[in-house]
């Protein structure tokens, strides 16, 4: 009896229940209600929004930002930053177009096989670059952020290197046509494989020992340590599952676009961490679900497609992307605030 | 059962243990009592496996052990819950009980086991607590019973608890009693660190004391009295502890009338204090004496009432007029409301007083003077180490309470509020904080002390008010003071 929060009777509700509506706002309220103001004032502004074309245009950006998105999620709950995502996808990219262009030399006629290689290599790509950063953020305990920072730099220089910026043509045709533009029940094969991911990552989330470490983690390393969780080997896979999604999203961005190009994913740091914030991601760590950071993923591929649609140029819609991404940390602070008071 | 010999560990070349020998039986109450910086805490930290011991010889049911780590120590049967919490604060209640011992089928967890699992350990134990609730939103000692459901999930041979009670109200601590005696009769050893006299007499079997860093002895608890263990203890026998104080009150300092908060928490308090005598504020945790305080010097809106100094009604109070009128306030709680722990024991024991005249003119800050300044106050409360560079928060508890004190020596205040001066500091601290406070009042300074420590009242105060639920319910001359005097009033009784 010597504190003062031991006045507290432990019979009593906590005092913190907020109203229904802030509790609705907080549970991902703010992206679903982004989302269908987004939806609806866009579809009202520009029919053309509701073409079908144009929608399956959206599914696809949709999915290519969602996979590197959940990427930054994986990490930033373990408490951490991958500022590296866009330079994975950019130097996978290279690498699968690099792999088929010469696979393809060595076996004439045998595309399926080709294909497979470079999925796995780049893949390996991936793995190695987040075993990479989790060992220099687990080993050293050096920043996350400097760590990736500085790996980006890295990644980008390689790319540029070895391509000196040119793209690397010469990708199967079948991958271009059944990977990228392909479709399975009238949805695009990437919003599938998205969507596969996506589920992959909830069920992880909720229902393994590994989503529960990662969230400890991210929450509080000392005390998971202290707990018995091996917080170097939870980081270590949070930073290779991240790896492997950008890679991952690396060799559909090359069968999409029918290149490996060394210039892709400039702007994909920002872009993900922007969507994990928007769907509620703690910057701090140990909070952050998958489904809302795949809501706020759409939500950024419906306002980046209204902008296109509408003719806005393309400088002033990263400065939306900056208004939006301010705007949505200011009301999930201010929120936050009304909670603890 | 649990043996450790001859345990030596080695911070920077400076002993923290040196060659202590240590046994616990199964089934037994195996108490630690020490002054801050003992040793106790290294001694749980090595058996616990936290780090490794340097020299020693570790024994566990016969068995001789090489290296630990938290991990294996939870595995063959050693679990710790130490002050400093092992919670991840974004999981809830249940998911932190099984961290890191997550039952699972196959890849998937199995969470209904779980949560029953958690459900019966807390129901065993006689602990209620919101099981999908975040731990971020619990109260301290809610998340003190979390942490000891979760070391017992692993059904240990060795529970260490590291000053339980601390957080805990009497009734909480109640149920942490129970829960203790269930453990021992079910053979399991329990190692229990603690300040508190009566919690040692009444559940410990046997006392080990230590004292910088050795061993002084292992005692029957039944076979020593409570003036011999702090003899151990402190290495000067008791009467030493409490100073003789002389009262000599004068003219009315501090008024308060009528005073009610905003909160409910103060509800029609009325006390005065005059010069050169110390006023005690007893009561129950969350009796309102702590808020009182607050409340004069501030920190608590006030509904009505009044506060008066010298025959003046203060408008209005906040921490920098009260400053500026001389009344200075050191609030319970060091960490979060008192230091600055990441910056230096010379810029916190400044820290309020860099606008007077010796340590500035102007914005400019005549650090040249600053070591000079502190000086003084920092030799009074015997500051150890003596060393003002050191950051404030590689100081022990007592001694980042001294740097706290400081800051109202650095220049002559008239009233002082001290809430809770003593908690959680050794014996050697609390003696120093006392010789302070005698200091102060002989100076003729008024010297208001709300506290939870009834010997301290009862040795320090010239009167005492007895708060129960946010009302003065009692107030008690000096030659009216004793335990149970005072006691009957705790309940809002009337004797």
């Amino acid at each position: 009896m010597s504190s003062e929060t031991a006045t507290m009777t432990v019979a009593n509700a906590p005092s913190h229940r907020a109203s229904r509506i802030d509790r609705f706002l907080m549970q991902g309220g703010i992206v679903i209600t982004f989302l269908v103001v987004a939806v609806v004032a866009t579809a009202l502004i520009e029919p053309r929004f509701l073409n079908r074309l144009n929608l399956l245009n959206v599914m696809r950006n949709f999915a290519l930002l969602l996979i590197p998105s959940l990427a930054q999620m994986l990490v930033m709950t373990a408490g951490g930053f991958d500022l590296s995502v866009g330079a994975v996808v950019a130097a996978t990219s290279v690498v699968t177009a690099a792999v088929m262009l010469v696979g393809s030399g060595y076996f004439p006629g045998m595309e399926l096989v080709v294909i497979l290689a470079s999925l796995v290599i780049a893949l390996g790509v991936g793995a190695l670059v987040g075993l990479v950063n989790a060992g220099l953020v687990a080993t050293f305990s050096l920043s996350p952020f400097m760590v990736t920072l500085a790996m980006m730099s890295v990644l980008m220089g390689i790319a540029l290197y070895f391509t000196q910026g040119i793209p690397i043509y010469g990708v199967a045709d079948s991958f271009i046509a059944n990977v990228g533009r392909g479709q399975f029940l009238g949805l695009p094969i990437v919003l599938w494989i998205g969507l596969a991911v996506l589920a992959a990552c909830i069920v992880m989330q909720r229902f393994t020992s590994l989503g529960r470490h990662i969230y400890a983690v991210g929450s509080d390393q000392r005390s998971a340590r202290l707990s018995g969780v091996s917080t170097g080997r939870t980081l270590l896979v949070a930073y290779m599952l991240a790896g492997l999604l950008a890679a991952l999203t690396g060799f559909l961005m090359t069968s999409r676009l029918g290149s490996g190009q060394s210039t892709i994913g400039g702007t994909l740091a920002l872009e993900t961490i922007a969507a994990a914030v928007i769907g509620g991601v703690s910057l701090r760590g140990g909070v952050g679900r998958a489904e809302l950071v795949a809501l706020a993923a759409l939500f950024l591929s419906v306002i980046a497609n209204a902008m296109n649609l509408v003719q806005v140029d393309s400088k002033y819609q990263t400065l939306v992307l900056g208004a939006v991404l301010i705007i949505s940390l200011a009301i999930e602070r201010l929120l936050l605030r009304k909670r603890q008071s | 059962m649990l043996e450790v010999t001859g345990f030596t560990k080695r911070f920077r070349g400076v002993a923290a243990l040196d060659n202590v020998d240590f046994s616990l039986n199964e089934g037994e109450v195996h108490a630690l009592l020490g002054e801050n910086g003992a040793g106790k805490s290294t001694l749980i930290n090595l058996i616990a496996g936290t780090f490794p011991w340097a020299e020693g010889v570790y024994r566990i049911n016969g068995r001789t052990i090489t290296s630990l780590t938290p991990h294996v120590a939870q595995e063959i049967g050693i679990a710790a819950v130490f002050q400093e919490f092992s919670l991840v604060p974004d999981l809830t209640v249940v998911e932190n009980i099984f961290l890191g011992r997550e039952q699972s089928s196959g890849l998937f967890l199995k969470r209904k086991q779980m949560r029953q699992a958690a459900v019966e350990l807390l129901d065993s134990l006689g602990f209620h607590l919101p099981l999908d609730e975040n731990v971020a939103f619990l109260s301290r000692a809610q998340k003190q019973m979390v942490e000891i459901a979760k070391a017992l999930r692993m059904s240990p041979k060795v529970l260490i608890l590291d000053e339980p009670t601390a957080s805990l109200t009497d009734g909480e601590a109640e149920k942490l009693f129970n829960a203790v005696a269930l453990l021992k009769a079910r053979g399991v050893g329990i190692i229990y660190v603690s300040h508190r006299m009566s919690e040692i007499r009444n559940l410990s079997d046997r006392v080990t004391v230590l004292r910088g860093g050795k061993k002084i002895g292992t005692v029957v608890t039944a076979e020593i009295s409570d003036e011999g263990l702090i003899e151990m203890m402190v290495g000067r026998p008791v009467e030493q502890l409490f100073p003789k104080i002389e009262h000599k009150p004068g003219p009315v300092r501090l008024e308060v009338r009528d005073l009610t908060t905003e909160k409910r928490s103060v509800i029609g308090a009325s006390f005065t204090a005059r010069a050169g005598e110390v006023v005690g504020l007893a009561g129950l945790v969350g009796c309102g004496r702590s808020e009182l305080c607050r409340a004069v010097f501030g920190l608590e809106v006030v509904e009505t009432g009044a506060i008066m100094l010298d025959d003046k009604a203060v408008e209005r109070p906040t921490p920098t007029s009260m400053l500026a009128a001389n009344v200075c306030y050191f609030p319970a709680d060091r960490g979060s409301e008192g230091l600055a722990l990441a910056r230096s024991a010379r810029e916190n024991a400044t820290m309020s007083s860099l606008d007077l005249p010796e340590l500035s003119s102007g914005p400019v800050l005549k650090f040249w003077r600053e070591n000079e300044t502190i000086k003084t106050p920092l030799a009074n409360l015997a500051l150890r180490p003596m060393a003002p560079e050191r950051k404030a928060s590689a100081f022990s508890g007592g001694n980042q309470q001294k740097l706290m004190l400081a800051r109202g020596l650095m220049k002559p205040f008239e009233v002082y509020l001290f809430d809770e001066p003593t908690v959680g500091i050794d014996v050697g601290a609390k003696a120093d904080v006392y010789n302070l406070i005698k200091s102060l009042v002989e100076a003729g300074a008024c010297v208001v002390v709300s506290t939870s420590e009834l010997p301290e009242l009862i040795n320090l105060a010239s009167r005492v008010y007895v708060m129960h639920e946010g009302k003065v319910v009692a107030e008690l001359a000096k030659h009216e003071l004793s335990e149970a005097q005072v006691l009957s009033h705790y309940f809002g009784g009337h004797a």
